[in-house]
């Protein structure tokens, strides 16, 4: 796959740095606006689906190979996991304590800025970081195995 | 020691996302922590006997938030799905040398017991559906694991099958949802009893009928379950045919029928819905029995025959539900209760002890076809021993566990009124001895085939797991017959489902 005409790569080599922002801004605005963890890392994903389909291959094999995809997926999970368990460290018996809004920021920060919501912010890039490397996984590994050909290692 | 419950869905997600960072060069440490981590989960089941706790989830309290209910239900299959994974995963050390990919192998191994962790502590619907759908979708990937053609194909069936009995439930969800505002099962349960609308109601119940009947393969919901089941690796087909059905069906189904629903004389559903459970039952097993006979090839032997058992769990709850359906005696009906969740347990390791050997006959003669092998019983004493234990508890012969499970069943349908129905099991139990006594003929016994005089026991691991399995078949009649035992393990499910809607009650005092 040596992918598409020199239009698209020229166009798409621009738009795919717009919709990987716009994934980050849905991801990290997920408490604040419509949308979070699973809308930003599908459009994380689907960034890297453009560059694929307009390169080839071969440039996302550099870029974002599987076995780091899959690391990030594997990350992502633990992550999520991780904030939920934190909450045992701060005096919490229960997961998903929220112990930074608990601890920190109910004095000090205002509602509907950035820097609100405690863990929440966190869950979501977690989030985002397991459906965009899975999402990503799955055009992959379709787009990977044709008829007669024997499946590909990792 | 007080476990909080979300452990025992924690532990084996972290685990199988640990797992694949490692990549597949590290074989002996993956399966060092997965082992670690059934045997952890063993260990924390056992302490959970005898617990009635509810956790909130981000101490949110019901309905708004998330909760886990650990109840005698709980408690029983909880301990079922360690006790076999724990075996099916201590079996695969040795097994799974022979197939590439074994960290995803393990990650979704852990996923699954996860799903059935969760769909057995979860205390609202939506989150039963959700656990259901990540056990489902691993075992689906586990199925086809070997990816050669027959069992893509399983897999493919097992998948658009289960796919339509989740939509079922998911259908049935929202139904409930639709009608009462709740998702938590308590709630819904309360919003119910006092529902003015009977026909949605009913059709609700019949979508999670159906779906829960297809995930349990029930006779006329069967098709997926006899190639799902002999594609899949040995240990996943005993996990699968060991507890994967049992909670993602049955469970569920007499989760919902009794405790959310409620079966009682005033529901005028009830005796209807409890004869609709017999005929399954019955159907399930006269029909799967005879199938089973048939068969050749081992594995697919065992798959027709989990269907034709599960037939009798579902015949003991439903001559339960009857009971309580008609007003009768209480006793009567938790004899029958009683005789179906023993044998659910029971077939929870008897099956897959038959799995795990028909596994170790396949690693050790690489075919599981019976006309193939034959005279086993010296080269494999061990395998031969364990199979024959196994053998005779599923055909129902007195100090095995079966057995006790299948007197309990028939002593129910007998007080119950129903003679015929106590004919039908012993007529099954008959031929499953019939169909038994030909594995062993066939596998073990006979003469040798000049291909099999090289053959010899698989040692270490997987002599473990089914040694362990073996001593339970032996042991478990002491379930019932030790009262202590009795009463901290059996009892408390009994009482669970008896008690029927007071589970939302008991939920929301505990909640508190």
């Amino acid at each position: 796959m040596n992918g598409m005409t020199i239009i698209v790569k020229n166009i798409s080599s621009w738009i795919k740095i717009l919709i990987f922002l716009f994934g980050i801004y849905i991801t990290l605005f997920g408490h604040l606006t419509p949308g979070g963890g699973f809308a930003g890392g599908v459009i994380l994903a689907s960034s890297y689906i453009l560059l694929t389909l307009a390169f080839g291959k071969r440039v996302t094999d550099e870029n974002l190979p599987l076995w780091l995809a899959s690391r990030l997926d594997c990350i992502g999970a633990l992550l999520f996991l991780a904030i939920s368990l934190v909450g045992f460290l701060f005096g919490a018996s229960f997961f998903f304590y929220n112990f930074i809004q608990q601890k920190y920021l109910a004095q000090h920060a205002s509602d509907f800025h950035l820097v609100s919501a405690g863990t929440i912010p966190l869950s979501n890039f977690a989030i985002a970081l397991k459906v965009g490397a899975s999402l990503f996984m799955v055009f992959l590994v379709l787009s990977t195995f044709r008829p007669g050909e024997p499946a590909q290692q990792e | 020691m007080k476990i909080p419950l979300p452990w025992f869905v924690a532990i084996p997600l972290a685990a199988a996302f640990v797992l694949p960072m490692f990549g597949e060069k590290v074989r002996k440490t993956s399966l060092a922590i997965a082992n670690g981590t059934m045997a952890l989960l063993f260990l924390f089941s056992i302490f959970s006997l005898g617990r009635q706790d509810v956790y909130l989830v981000g101490r949110w309290t019901i309905p708004f938030g998330i909760n886990l209910v650990l109840d005698g239900l709980s408690e029983l299959l909880l301990l079922t799905v360690s006790v076999v994974s724990f075996a099916s995963m201590v079996f695969s050390i040795r097994y799974m040398q022979r197939y590439t990919g074994l960290s995803k192998y393990l990650s979704l191994f852990l996923l699954m017991v996860t799903g059935m962790n969760g769909v057995v502590l979860s205390g609202d619907l939506f989150n039963l559906f959700v656990f259901l759908e990540i056990a489902s979708i691993a075992s689906y990937a586990l199925v086809g694991f070997g990816c050669e053609h027959e069992e893509l194909e399983a897999s493919f069936k097992y998948m658009v099958l289960g796919s339509v009995a989740s939509m079922f439930i998911l259908f049935g969800v929202a139904m409930l949802y639709g009608m009462t505002g709740h998702l938590n099962m308590a709630y819904v349960s309360q919003a119910l009893q006092g529902a003015s609308l009977r026909l949605p109601v009913v059709f609700a119940l019949a979508m999670f009928l159906a779906g829960f009947s297809l995930k349990a393969a029930l006779v006329p919901f069967h098709a997926w379950l006899p190639d799902a089941h002999p594609a899949a690796p040995a240990p996943i087909s005993a996990m699968l045919s060991g507890v994967l059905i049992k909670t993602l069906g049955i469970y569920a189904l007499v989760r919902v029928v009794f405790n959310v629903f409620g079966v009682s004389p005033e529901q005028d559903w009830s005796i209807h819905l409890s004869w609709l459970l017999i005929t399954l039952g019955v159907l399930s097993m006269v029909i799967g029995v005879f199938l089973a006979v048939g068969q050749w090839d081992f594995k697919r032997l065992l798959a027709y025959h989990s269907i034709s058992q599960m037939g009798y769990v579902v015949l003991g709850i439903g001559i339960g539900a009857l009971v309580i359906a008609q007003g009768g005696s209480h006793t009567w009906a938790a004899l029958a209760i009683l005789g179906g969740l023993f044998h659910l347990i029971n077939h929870a390791v008897f099956k897959s002890l038959l799995f795990l050997t028909s596994g170790s006959i396949e690693t050790a003669t690489g075919s599981r076809l019976l006309k193939d092998l034959g005279g086993l019983a010296e080269k494999l004493p061990l395998t031969r021993t364990t199979c024959t234990i196994a053998s005779a508890a599923i055909a129902g012969i007195p100090p095995f566990n079966g057995f006790w499970s299948k007197l309990l069943i028939v002593l129910a349908a007998v007080w119950a009124g129903h003679v015929w129905l106590a004919a039908v099991t012993v007529l099954v139990s008959l031929v499953t001895l019939i169909s038994f006594l030909k594995v062993q003929r066939y596998a073990f016994l006979g003469n040798t085939p000049a291909h099999l005089d090289s053959v010899k026991e698989n040692g270490g691991s997987m002599s473990w797991a089914m040694g362990f399995l073996a001593c339970l078949c032996v042991l478990m009649g002491l379930l019932l017959l030790i009262p202590d035992l009795k009463t901290t393990i059996l009892d408390p499910a009994v009482n669970t489902v008896l008690n029927g809607i007071q589970y939302a009650g008991d939920t929301i005092a505990n909640s508190r």
